[in-house]
């Protein structure tokens, strides 16, 4: 693995999304940035994704594989299939490509604001919480030794406008889970169905340990709603989150428990920093020293 | 080891770089500083990351009194950075411990001063009788390459550069102005020129000092530069950052001190605030007062060896001293009579650092404080604290007259919000009572202290309402139960494998201390709430008077002071 710069074997054999389908086009090249390696892709005549490694088409071709409307690649060789979304399989589902978004931090810190109902209050004010309704009540967090992911779930915050389709404040329910060390996919009440949930994933492209690319995939039940107006909304939520996760330093996630304070509310974030230490991950982080 | 660097005064901003309510973000040896000036005038110097997830405190908001961070709202105190709430967990009190770096900080010549581990005051203006500040002049050069150069500063033929002691350049021209120019080091590689002139100027000479001297230090910052360019750059700055302290790894702990009096303090002002009814000013001998939260409340040792436990009435921000209220009880035991006869202003006291056992939730959609008499005091300092952050409440204040109203000025704060009851009977008491109860919510809370029959009332009204006990929350002063130890059980300690026997007469409290187990306690008489310990097994004979009823039927926890075992034996978690 020495020809690249990333050195942590873990992160060079996952698969990463990098583009939207939509967004491949033929006769048209973009070159992108995947663990600090250049990489370019384009759709050929047939229609068919490639990508590459380095700036020429003649350098070395990458797989590609077609998941919830992107095409992921990867650097090594990966151990295991991208994990599942089933929710997107559903007939009744809209699946829409919300945004990329460029945001200067690691991956790990991304992932666990993704995680965190705590900032809803202060950073998505009067959407996804308001004061005086501040308290992260206890919820479950497991490892899932057979699926290897987090899973968080019976998290319940009071939400003034939780999604395009609501019409006012509610309790709302989600369910995370951290099936990718960058990656994360949520669940949480359908303001239209009581009984299902939508999902909201973010697949984490790293262009190097401190600046990402993060493409995020909804699977929603809203009939009402343009593609617009739900991409708007998510979009500023994401717009929201941004210069707070640019002013965290260090940008790498520590996973030294000393170097950073945590309460109960951040249950799922302790149990994220000690299943990448465990994985032995060390790109986006700081590892811990002893 | 400490360097040079680290002990020196350094210039890292201007005065005008802080006007009200705003964060600057400064830097000095590659440290971020976040600056803020609180509304009483205090500069604060800090480390510019929030302790806990590390977001820059310069984007927070300064709310006059307290900084709060943008990510999840945990707000810092004004001087000591101490951690007063964290929204995520409203009912709990945060650890001491949690407590942001602050640097040592001046403000003179009209700038602001810091160092890493700077002492004393900063360097002296010799020969300048008056003065103004210049613009500063950012350029990317190491400081000792800005200040050789500036040796070579010119407004005129006649200028002429020395060094100064501390490392700065005083350039003086023939007519006796003169500009001393401090190099603040932001890192290796970059500086900031900043200057001073001897001078006092008039306002319509100003702008044109300060743009002549502007326009003639980035001529030079221009060389500078150009000279920079042509060396290496030194390696920047790696400044460490302090770990947090070790007990907050796991789920914040409450501190360990014993009933200890580790700060001194002076008397500073003495006043009668309403009829029997005496306030305190207290202020550190030395040094700075530690943190407190709303409700929180101190030992106070007295002269004559006595103990008592007082509730601050601060508001938020309000970290230079502490003060409190003391009625005369000419019944008890002496404390409250030797506060009010003997103390003087000047005298000094031991007290304790605040403890808080009547923590304020601040996620209430309302919350209706119910004050009788001294009790009001904690609750004075609640509805400040949710009074500055614009947080809905209403204030009740029962009092036997007028001339009983204490702390006329910190109540008046709170304007429509405060209603006070005057001269009404016990029953007359109770029917206002049940008006002001008589809606009850799951998102309001209600917070009484007073008298004990005053505060049974209240509590049994609350609960006829139909008040859930979890929204319901208040404090004694003191314990009124007969208290019975005859008594005779054991104590499993689960945390430290020990079993003890606790005899007739002997609290379970004694027993730890006798047997070297640090324990926290204030009042020893079961009302305050600071020697609470868990209970896993073993049925407990509650004696206190801080558990609410659900919390002594759940029988999870126990007042070593006071409280005793109905079985033969308790399993503490200790």
């Amino acid at each position: 693995m020495s020809e690249f710069k990333c050195k942590d074997p873990v992160a060079l054999n996952l698969w990463y999304a990098i583009s939207a389908l939509e967004e491949v086009r033929q006769g048209q090249i973009v070159r992108s940035m995947l663990l600090e390696e250049p990489i370019a892709y384009t759709r050929d005549d047939s229609g068919q994704v490639r990508c590459w490694a380095g700036g020429d088409k003649d350098s070395r071709a990458l797989p590609v594989q077609e998941r919830y409307g992107y095409f992921w690649t990867t650097l090594g060789k990966p151990t295991s299939e991208i994990f599942p979304i089933p929710e997107h399989a559903e007939a009744d589902r809209r699946n829409i490509h919300a945004a990329t978004v460029g945001v200067n931090v690691s991956a790990p810190r991304m992932v666990e604001n993704f995680l965190d109902m705590g900032h809803f209050p202060y950073v998505h004010t009067d959407i996804l919480g308001a004061e005086p309704h501040t308290e992260v009540k206890e919820y479950f967090v497991e490892v899932s030794k057979e699926r290897d992911e987090i899973l968080a779930t019976n998290c319940l915050f009071w939400q003034p406008m939780a999604a395009a389709a609501s019409d006012g404040g509610a309790d709302v329910e989600y369910v995370y889970r951290v099936p990718h060390p960058f990656c994360s996919v949520l669940y949480k009440s359908s303001p239209l169905d009581e009984t299902r949930m939508d999902v909201i994933a973010i697949f984490i492209q790293p262009y190097n340990q401190e600046q990402v690319r993060v493409h995020m995939m909804l699977c929603l039940l809203d009939e009402e709603n343009t593609d617009t107006q739900i991409r708007l909304f998510q979009q500023t939520i994401f717009g929201q989150d941004k210069p707070i996760l640019e002013n965290q330093h260090p940008k790498r996630l520590p996973l030294d428990p000393r170097a950073e304070t945590p309460i109960r509310a951040d249950k799922s974030a302790i149990a994220y920093r000690r299943w990448l230490s465990d994985k032995g991950i060390t790109y986006g982080v700081i590892p811990s020293a002893a | 080891m400490t360097t040079d660097l680290q002990r020196n005064w350094y210039p890292i901003a201007s005065s005008t770089d802080l006007p009200k309510r705003h964060v600057y973000q400064a830097q000095l040896l590659g440290r971020e500083f976040a600056v803020w000036r609180a509304d009483d005038g205090y500069v604060n110097v800090w480390e510019n990351r929030c302790l806990h997830r590390g977001v820059r405190l310069s984007i927070g908001i300064n709310d006059g009194r307290e900084l709060k961070c943008q990510y999840h709202g945990w707000r810092y105190a004004n001087r000591t950075a101490g951690c007063t709430y964290i929204p995520a967990h409203p009912a709990d009190a945060p650890a001491r411990t949690i407590c942001n770096n602050t640097y040592p900080a001046q403000e003179a010549y009209g700038l602001v001063w810091a160092g890493e581990e700077a002492t004393g005051d900063v360097p002296a203006l010799d020969g300048f009788d008056d003065l103004t500040a210049l613009r500063p002049i950012p350029l990317i050069a190491p400081m000792n390459m800005v200040a050789e150069a500036l040796l070579e500063y010119k407004w005129d033929e006649s200028c002429k550069g020395a060094r100064n002691d501390e490392g700065s350049v005083t350039v003086t021209a023939s007519d006796g102005t003169a500009v001393r120019v401090f190099v603040q080091p932001l890192d290796s590689n970059h500086s900031v020129m900043r200057g001073i002139y001897n001078r006092a100027v008039s306002e319509d000479d100003r702008v044109a000092l300060l743009k002549r001297h502007s326009w003639l230090m980035q001529e030079l910052r221009d060389r500078i530069e150009a000279q920079a360019a042509t060396q290496d750059a030194p390696e920047p700055y790696h400044p460490v950052i302090a770990k947090v302290s070790e007990d907050l790894v796991d789920i914040p702990a409450i501190s360990e001190d014993g009933r200890t009096a580790d700060l001194r303090v002076t008397v500073t002002r003495k006043e009668m605030t309403a009829e029997s009814i005496v306030s305190l000013r207290m202020e550190p001998i030395k040094g700075t007062l530690p943190t407190f939260q709303p409700g929180a409340h101190i030992d106070v040792h007295l002269q004559n060896g006595l103990v008592r436990q007082y509730s601050l009435t601060n508001g938020p921000g309000e970290t230079d001293h502490f003060t409190i209220g003391v009625k005369r009880e000419p019944d008890s035991r002496g404390g409250s009579v030797s506060i009010h006869d003997n103390l003087q202003q000047g005298d000094n006291l031991a007290i304790s650092a605040p403890r808080n056992n009547f923590p304020l939730r601040r996620d209430s959609v309302h919350t209706i404080f119910v004050a009788g008499g001294i009790g009001v005091t904690p609750l004075i300092a609640m509805a400040r604290a949710l009074n500055a952050q614009g947080l809905s409440f209403e204030f009740h204040y029962f009092v036997q007259s007028d001339d009983h109203v204490a702390f006329k000025r910190e109540i008046g704060e709170f304007e429509g919000a405060l209603s006070i009851h005057t001269g009404l009977s016990p029953d007359a008491t109770g029917a206002k009572l049940a008006e002001i109860l008589s809606s009850p919510d799951n998102s309001r809370h209600v917070y009484i202290c007073g008298p004990g029959p005053m505060l049974e009332a209240t509590r049994e009204i609350a609960s006829e309402k139909g008040w859930s006990d979890d929204a319901v929350h208040f404090e004694y002063f003191k314990n009124t139960t007969e208290l019975d130890d005859s008594s005779s059980f054991d104590i499993d300690l689960a945390r430290s494998a020990m079993t003890l026997n606790v005899p007739a007469g002997k609290s379970i409290l004694d027993v730890l201390r006798e047997n070297g187990i640090n324990m926290s306690s204030s009042c020893e008489q079961g009302a305050c709430g600071t020697c609470r310990c868990g209970v896993i097994e073993g049925e407990v004979a509650h004696q206190d008077v801080y558990l609410s009823d659900t919390e002594k039927a759940e029988g999870k926890s126990i007042m070593t002071c006071v409280s005793r075992a109905n079985s033969d034996r308790l399993i503490l978690d200790i």
